[in-house]
């Protein structure tokens, strides 16, 4: 089983990245788009668990550790391995 | 006073904060690994800039977590004086003891450069030797140093009179460089005696270096003007 985890800014947190990579992709040609973020994109691997206990692992992870819950949000999925 | 600067795998500021107290100041200080976990027999502590744990997932983000926090914040909610200076600072932030947030520079570099910064608050054992708007400089070099906060924790700082430092504008440098909120360059907690700061006081405390003005600051920590 695998945790799909995806962090990004809040609503209303600068972005610097996410719109040096719009003026860039703008540069090349690649317009009409409103506005890029740039995230954090994070797996887990468990082996022999339930999908409820690494539902909890996974959110526990995100609330103490790789999120901050000042400028962060995040979402993720539990999904059964490929 | 006894000092304790902390030092943290990635930690590279503690030579020059320990070189500070020790032959600068003629006070007595040690070192100590972030893997221990008492810090009753220190008057305060001292948590130096560097990249903790290569700055990885955020920085200070896996510092809060070592050992050595645990006494840290008991060692703060104790009223005792904890300094954290750039990454220090940041470290501050994850572990709950100082407010808001130190994102990305708003133009992404790493900037390495002198700032002038003002004295905002006259009333902290790290100022109180300094008028309020005394100006100061030193060097900074971080690439996440952006401060932002909500809007209730920014008027909460501002009420409470808890923005120790602004950057200042100046002929030779850009104010605000890093796009901080208000111009903010260190900040205090409610008891006033945990701040969190940029700029490097360390690297500008002898004439050597190009400026002793971050002198004044360890100064008045340990009560000497």
């Amino acid at each position: 089983m695998k945790a799909k985890i995806y962090i990004s800014y809040k609503e209303g947190i600068l972005d610097p990245q996410g719109n040096t990579v719009n003026h860039a992709l703008d540069s090349i040609g690649i317009n009409k788009i409103k506005s890029v973020k740039v995230g954090k994109y994070i797996e887990m691997e468990f082996d022999n668990i339930s999908k409820q206990e690494a539902t909890d692992i996974a959110d526990q992870s995100c609330r103490k550790l790789l999120a901050n819950p000042n400028t962060e949000t995040y979402t993720f999925e539990i999904v059964e391995q490929e | 006073m006894n000092f304790a600067v902390i030092v943290f795998p990635g930690s590279n500021c503690d030579h020059d904060a320990y070189y500070i107290f020790k032959e600068v100041l003629n006070t007595s200080v040690d070192f100590v690994w972030h893997r221990q976990t008492d810090l009753k027999k220190y008057d305060a502590i001292l948590i130096p800039g560097g990249f903790s744990y290569g700055d990885h997932l955020r920085t200070g983000a896996i510092a809060r977590f070592s050992p050595i926090m645990d006494s840290i914040v008991k060692e703060a909610k104790l009223g005792k004086p904890v300094f954290g200076i750039c990454n220090g600072f940041q470290i501050l932030i994850e572990s709950g003891l100082l407010p808001g947030a130190l994102i990305i520079n708003k133009n992404i570099r790493f900037l390495s450069q002198n700032v002038v910064i003002e004295v905002a608050t006259q009333d902290s054992i790290y100022t109180r030797t300094m008028k309020k708007g005394h100006q100061l400089t030193m060097p900074i070099a971080h690439k996440q140093g952006n401060f932002i906060a909500d809007k209730d924790t920014l008027t909460l700082l501002m009420n409470e009179d808890r923005i120790a430092f602004k950057y200042i504008e100046d002929d030779n440098t850009d104010s605000n460089p890093n796009g901080s909120m208000n111009s903010i360059a260190g900040i205090l907690n409610k008891k006033r005696n945990v701040l969190g700061m940029m700029p490097h006081p360390e690297r500008a405390s002898e004439s050597l270096l190009g400026s002793k003005d971050g002198l004044e600051i360890f100064k008045s920590i340990v009560g000497q003007s």
